[in-house]
């Protein structure tokens, strides 16, 4: 998947026009995932992981849609609900209810679909008094707990998670990982991005290491962690991934 | 399935079946961008009528000052409708510039059709517009215009108005993530467009030189059968609306096409 990015800060009409006296080019082709190819079966729980800039997120945009690919398919059964870096696109001047709103509505769900799970959001991410106050009020653990709370609300046939899981304070954790162990029992396909291995390893079927656009190894959670920390280079003298890394603490 | 595009546009079919599914979404964001704009109280909305009332006050007296003769109160009229006319569309247009670019993170996290956003900018300046309807009622009184079945020439004319306002809004909008200071071109543009069509004066004024500026101006046509209709009283001339129409439906598939054709970079691009 190539995309084609801007290297200017504001791209604006005049320094176009200025550029085009000077003959420059500012188009960046990014090739953000190469031959990556893999399936996941209904049901199963497929973990992501890499370092920073590996195409994790391109690849989760990519399978939402959002997205297109320059080359292959991507083809998807079911409906897709995703919590992707933490934002589910929250318009900060807005109020927590209408960001709901305009969230529930742009992902799909009817007016009456809604309703019904509005109260239900409200109630999972405990935020009733603070629903009709403006998102840019919220604390950002308020804010992914609100996030959070909308994306497993859907219930969504096929989840895409994007190194959300991590929020909140130590009751919401419990919470949410109580709620995603829950939809990974259930008959739901989730693709799990996250830098938290534990949760990889616990929480996964498969897993699979990106690395520079590149799939690296598609294999069980453990031998795939086990690969990809010896790669960072973080491994203790035994050559097992320590607590740090595995966000344990 | 989400398959690459060879011919850079989107199946259309099944892009306008989404785009139908999830038409609350457009609604819906109107409604937040007029309650941002406090539309839904009363001061708000008298705030907003405000300033079309203001500026047809001020141009009325710009142009008896120049001139050195009045229209009178029918001119008002012709100025006024005029003006809520130009008004709708530039509204419009003014809301759907910022629509793409300020919807950043929706469009990086959702999948639906971009063109929600340019069309809820459209619907936010119908809602304004509709107001604007009433205030000119007590003026037409007073000006005495004619009253009767032709009135009802108005429902298409702002039909070809709003295609023209959609397909111009779709342009502006996808143009601004490339253009970020298209903005500010667009103010100065817009000021341009309301001296160069027939408000401040009749269509039929304009001398033979600048009549270029009457072909090549997309209101201009849709001005003139307004115009027509709602202070002269006769039924619109079928030359203006065809040509209205026209240059209407052409803007909007072109900014249709410009548009779906290009919103799968808005995601990398904002």
């Amino acid at each position: 998947m190539t995309y084609r990015t801007s290297l200017e800060r504001a791209p604006t009409l005049k320094s176009t026009l200025m550029r085009l006296g000077r003959r420059q080019r500012v188009i960046r082709e990014i090739e953000a995932l190469k031959g990556v190819s893999f399936s996941v079966q209904h049901g199963k729980v497929l973990g992501v992981v890499g370092a920073n800039g590996a195409g994790k997120s391109t690849l989760m945009r990519t399978v939402a849609g959002i997205l297109p690919p320059s080359s292959g398919r991507v083809e998807v059964n079911g409906r897709v609900s995703t919590l992707l870096s933490l934002g589910v696109g929250f318009n900060r001047r807005l109020t927590g209810r209408e960001n709901v709103v305009l969230g529930g509505l742009a992902a799909g769900l009817t007016r009456a679909e809604l309703r019904e799970k509005y109260d239900e959001i409200v109630e999972f991410a405990e935020l009733e008094d603070f629903m009709d106050m403006p998102m840019r009020t919220y604390s950002s653990g308020m804010y992914g707990r609100l996030a959070f709370a909308v994306a497993v609300t859907m219930h969504p046939d096929i989840l895409l998670i994007d190194e959300a899981l991590s929020v909140g304070d130590a009751r919401f954790r419990r919470k949410s990982f109580e709620r995603m162990r829950e939809l990974c029992g259930e008959d739901r396909t989730i693709l799990l991005v996250s830098h938290a291995l534990a949760s990889i390893e616990k929480l996964c079927d498969d897993a699979i290491w990106l690395h520079k656009g590149r799939m690296q190894m598609w294999d069980e959670p453990a031998a795939v962690i086990e690969a990809y920390t010896e790669f960072l280079g973080i491994t203790d003298e035994d050559h097992e991934p320590d607590p740090v890394t595995m966000e344990d603490v | 399935m989400y398959e690459p595009h060879r011919v850079g546009l989107p199946p259309i079919g099944s892009y306008v079946r989404e785009l139908w599914r999830r038409r609350e979404f457009a609604f819906e964001l109107s409604r937040t961008s007029l309650r941002a704009q406090h539309f839904d109280t009363v001061v708000g909305q008298v705030w907003l009528l405000h300033n079309p009332l203001l500026l047809s006050c001020v141009y009325f007296v710009l142009v008896d000052i120049i001139r050195q003769s009045t229209g009178g109160i029918v001119f008002f009229a012709h100025l006024m409708a005029a003006l809520f006319a130009y008004h709708f569309v530039t509204d419009a247009l003014r809301q759907a510039v910022k629509s793409v670019t300020g919807g950043g993170r929706l469009i990086l996290n959702t999948a639906f059709p971009r063109i929600l956003l340019p069309a809820s900018s459209v619907l936010v300046a119908v809602r304004k517009f509709l107001p604007t309807v009433l205030v000119f009622i007590p003026v037409a009184f007073i000006a005495e215009i004619p009253f009767g079945a032709h009135l009802l020439w108005v429902l298409p004319i702002v039909a070809l108005l709003l295609v023209l306002a959609a397909g111009l809004s779709m342009i502006v909008a996808a143009a601004q993530v490339y253009f970020r200071d298209l903005k500010t071109f667009l103010t100065y543009g817009l000021r341009v467009w309301l001296y160069a069509s027939p408000i401040l004066y009749y269509a039929s004024e304009v001398p033979d030189r600048y009549q270029i500026l009457l072909v090549v101006n997309p209101l201009a046509p849709l001005l003139t059968a307004w115009s027509d209709v709602i202070d002269r009283g006769l039924s619109p001339d079928p030359a203006d609306l065809a040509f209205g129409a026209a240059w209407a439906f052409a803007l909007f598939v072109a900014g249709a096409l410009f548009f779906m054709s290009r919103e799968r970079e808005f995601a990398v691009r904002l």
